[in-house]
């Protein structure tokens, strides 16, 4: 089933005379389950094509549709509620709150959302174990590994059971162990719970971990690849080629 | 250049200087409206002694505003450092550019002259603005015509204003460049990468200690506002004083601990909305500031109390005016010889004030001492019991006053008191000195008999009878016993003590009252000379004391009038300090805050829930101090009458508490609205 539509999407800056085309007609969509990963270099777009996704960033152009519901024509505190409601985020510098416990994180979107507080020990417990992060439960950010922040901003964001998790560089600031750890729990969420997840990378290990891959090139789609009945081996070779394609500035990434 | 880059700042930063602006601007209005008063008071129409006060009063208003500059200047510097650290980043960027710390400093001194200029000038113009409306409270408080009143502009106060000022800024100015001095670089470029370590306390060392203050402080109170009379040396009320300190400390500690688990014990409230957030930000910030906040909760508690017994003290002093003086004047002779001329009419006449030509109407009595009539007997078995009552009075061996009921109802029908009915076997006192009272009232209430003359007497009253023989501005009556007429004493038994004269004026108008007044006053001189004329052969004359209503009432109005001032303005200055130091304890949290507001918009917390977190917070932390402060103010203010000894009812305090809570709520309040606003301008969306 189709979830996320985009459709000749337009994002300029500058004036007439010197014109940045950040995104320069981009069109694609996200089926319901999907785990799609965006790569690009600096400055191909990628992070604002995530930020219009997700209404920090308004377009010039065109429209993207989740469920039926055209996000570029919502206003004000519409914009705030879709936000809350249909959206979860994951940052690379995990934005946890440092004066709440990794508990009191997580149950803070719920009760920003208004549910109801009976349940809210329940959902918060539910999303832990399923991210393996029961017992830091009750530490606080500062005596916590990055690799347990990056579980516990996870576990914020899907607790609130969002249509969409948007990540952006979810293991920019991770190390090799505790990025493979989160990624294998995003494969996990995806496969076993059914989240939607679309993520911003150009660490190329990581893109492998998808379902999907977008490569975005000066603001226009380069190229795409399924991982079909392919291993997550063979995928992260496919990347590789294609990213030595894209040529400079990736590979220099890398 | 070094003028349009501070120019700019100063534009740009505008709300970052609003407390510093206001705070200022506060200051520099309230000094220069306290030193006007001088030259506003030079155009009323006041007594010779009122003026006297006036003096007095600006000496010491003089000397106040030497402290009060003091704590300003440390305001301003403490302002100043705040707006420092807002803008590291921009020094940073000013010193990568490769600009020198002397260009620096001039900058910052530039942009703290012109705030300075600005607010010095704006300041002046509220001050005078404001001094005409003090002086109409000047005019009321020294009870002058109103109709004198003018436009007023004081060039005294006003240069005296800019001097004051003009140092405090050089020192400020002086400061700055120090601080700019030990800057460093990559200090000023990290400034805000620093990590929050959340440290919990331990909740139960927090409701330990919190029980240990509620019970230091709850001793505290007992002894002093209701155990009073038990307290015997005066380094015991330090020692309950510092327990009150260190208590309100105490709180402050663990309050900051408990308050989060006070609210997360209840789930449902503590994960409701941003909640958790918000008692989390209240408690990690009263954390820091338990030493800060203990300061401005006891000078709240100070200020409160100032500004409440100083209105109170006005209006409490002109009502036991009214009470205690009902007649226009008196004078006292007292015995010391049987030299001591008998006739005090004739005395008056001689010093040329004749009671006939200037009194409409006058009693002349006669009060008697009788060598065994002591305290002793009058309170006989009664004394262990009646002593209680009396702690800092013993009058054991003291001669009692007499007085026969006749004349003693001739004062009274002059005072307008209450007539007395002593039989032949019958005795009362009439006395107004409260503690003294009690006392009297033991004895007098299991009929106690006294044996005076040979004659039994039992009392007429069961209670003493509220009356008095001198005319005062206080109840200091400590008991006459009134006899009766037929009581008669052996030749040596009975001596008197004293000759009391009270009459009134004959006159219609204020002004003719006023000009016998000063007539009477001015022939104290001529009294002494009369008197020394009968001294007995060692040289020792008659004592007198002469009171007139008037001279009381201008020493009252002076006092009550002088009490406000000093009050109004050490208490004025206690707040805004107060305010300001709150204020920007809580907008630098807001500072160091402003990433967590950011994520939480991030993970989509609604604007207004957001806003109605910092209302909370800055409410809470602007709240928590005052609450604690009118906890004290409550047994302190009692402490204060007890000490005093000033009788005021309820219904003379009133007026002065609603006053005192407007103008706490007009200034503190006025800083947390600022605060707040400021606040949501800091944490405002960057997205």
């Amino acid at each position: 089933m189709e979830l996320l539509r985009i459709q000749n999407v337009e994002k300029y800056y500058g004036s007439r005379s010197s014109l940045t085309k950040a995104l320069d007609d981009i069109s694609f969509t996200v089926e319901q389950g999907e785990f799609t990963a965006i790569m690009g270099a600096s400055g191909s777009g990628k992070t604002t094509l995530l930020n219009c996704i997700s209404t920090i960033d308004t377009v010039t152009a065109g429209h993207i549709f989740l469920e039926q519901t055209d996000i570029t024509t919502l206003r004000g505190s519409q914009l705030n509620k879709f936000r809350r409601d249909k959206l979860g985020f994951i940052f690379q510098d995990f934005n946890l709150l440092d004066t709440l416990t990794a508990f009191e994180n997580i149950a803070l979107a719920l009760s920003i959302q208004k549910r109801d507080e009976k349940e809210t020990s329940k959902h918060v417990n539910e999303v832990a174990e399923q991210l393996g992060i029961t017992d830091v439960l009750q530490k606080y950010p500062y005596q916590m590994s990055g690799g347990q922040k990056q579980r516990v901003a996870s576990a914020r964001a899907i607790v609130t059971d969002p249509k969409i998790v948007l990540a952006d560089e979810p293991t920019g600031a991770l190390d090799s162990r505790s990025a493979k750890l989160l990624l294998e729990r995003f494969n996990y969420l995806n496969k076993e719970v059914g989240t939607t997840i679309m993520m911003v990378t150009h660490d190329s290990f990581t893109a492998s971990y998808a379902s999907r891959v977008i490569f975005i090139k000066d603001g226009k789609i380069f190229h795409e690849l399924n991982r079909g009945d392919n291993t997550r081996k063979q995928l992260f070779d496919k990347i590789i080629d294609v990213v030595t394609l894209l040529g400079g500035d990736v590979s220099d990434a890398l | 250049m070094l003028f349009k880059l501070p120019l700019g700042n100063v534009r740009r930063s505008l709300r970052d200087y609003t407390i510093y602006f206001f705070t200022l601007l506060i200051g520099v209005a309230v000094f220069y409206v306290f030193n006007a008063i001088e030259s506003q008071a030079a155009f009323l129409h006041i007594s010779a002694s009122t003026r006297q006060i006036v003096v007095l009063m600006m000496n010491v208003l003089s000397g106040v505003s030497v402290f009060v500059s003091c704590v300003l200047g440390g305001l301003i510097v403490y302002a100043s450092r705040f707006l420092m650290r807002r803008r590291k980043k921009e020094f940073a960027l000013y010193m990568t550019l490769g600009m020198s710390k002397g260009k620096v400093s001039a900058i910052l001194l530039t942009e703290t002259l012109m705030i300075g200029i600005l607010s010095l000038v704006s300041g002046l113009l509220a001050g005078i603005g404001l001094s005409q409306l003090m002086s109409a409270l000047v005019v009321k408080m020294f009870d002058a015509d109103m109709t004198s009143y003018q436009f007023v502009f004081s060039a005294p106060a006003a240069v005296k204003t800019l001097i004051y000022f003009g140092l405090i800024y050089v020192v400020t100015m002086i400061f700055n460049a120090g601080a700019v001095g030990r800057f460093k670089l990559i200090d000023l470029m990290s400034s805000d990468k620093k990590a929050e370590v959340q440290k919990m306390k331990k909740p139960v060392v927090c409701v330990i200690v919190f029980l240990a203050a509620a019970v230091m402080l709850g001793y505290a109170y007992y002894k002093v506002a209701f155990d009073f009379g038990s307290i015997e040396d005066e380094w015991i009320m330090l020692v309950y004083i510092a327990m009150g300190g260190a208590a309100t400390f105490m709180i402050f500690w663990s309050v900051s601990g408990m308050l989060t688990r006070l609210v997360m014990s209840s789930k449902r409230s503590y994960y409701r909305g941003l909640n958790c957030f918000t008692y989390r930000q209240i408690g990690s910030r009263i954390n820091t500031m338990v030493i800060s906040a203990g300061i401005i909760c006891l000078m709240l508690f100070v200020t409160i109390c100032t500004f409440a017994s100083a209105f109170s003290l006005k209006s409490s002093l002109e009502n036991s005016i009214n009470r205690n003086a009902p007649a226009d004047m008196n004078i006292l002779i007292s015995d010391v010889s049987e030299n001591t001329p008998q006739d005090v009419v004739s005395v008056m006449r001689s010093a040329g004030i004749d009671p006939d030509e200037y009194l409409s109407e006058y009693v002349v009595v006669h009060e008697y001492t009788s060598g065994d009539i002591n305290g002793d007997a009058f309170f006989g078995d009664y004394m262990e019991e009646a002593g209680k009552e009396m702690e800092h009075l013993f009058i054991g061996g003291v001669a009692e006053e007499m007085m026969y009921v006749s004349e003693y109802n001739r004062l009274a029908g002059l005072y307008g008191l209450e007539q007395l009915t002593v039989g032949d076997d019958e005795y009362a006192v009439a006395g107004n000195f409260a503690e003294t009272i009690r006392a009297r009232n033991i004895p007098l209430s299991h009929g106690h008999e006294l044996t005076i003359a040979g004659r039994t007497l039992k009392p007429a009253y069961s209670e003493c009878r509220l009356g008095f023989d001198m005319i005062s501005n206080t109840d200091i009556n400590t008991g006459i016993i009134i006899i009766p007429d037929s009581l008669t004493f052996g030749e040596n038994d009975l001596a008197r003590k004293a000759t009391l004269l009270a009459g009134n004026y004959k006159a219609q108008s204020k002004a003719d009252k006023r000009s016998i007044d000063s007539l009477f006053l001015n022939a104290r001189d001529r009294i002494d000379t009369v008197l020394s004329e009968h001294a007995d052969p060692d040289g020792r004359s008659a004592v007198y004391i002469m009171n007139t209503r008037l001279d009381l009432t201008d020493s009252a109005v002076g006092l009550g009038a002088f009490a406000t001032f000093i009050g109004l303005y050490i208490g004025i200055v206690f707040l805004i300090s107060c305010g300001a130091i709150l204020s920007i304890k809580a907008l630098s949290e807001n500072i160091d805050s402003i990433p967590r507001y950011d994520i939480l918009r991030k993970i989509g917390a609604d604007e207004k829930d957001i806003d109605r977190s910092l209302f909370r917070q800055t409410g809470i932390f602007f709240l928590l101090p005052l609450l604690l402060a009118g906890i004290h103010t409550i047994f302190g203010m009692k402490f204060a009458l007890n000490v005093l000894g000033v009788f005021v009812t309820t219904d003379e305090m009133l007026p002065g508490m609603l006053l005192t809570a407007a103008i706490v709520a007009a200034i503190y309040g006025g800083y947390f609205l600022i605060t707040y606003f400021c606040g949501k301008n800091i944490i405002k969306s960057k997205m």
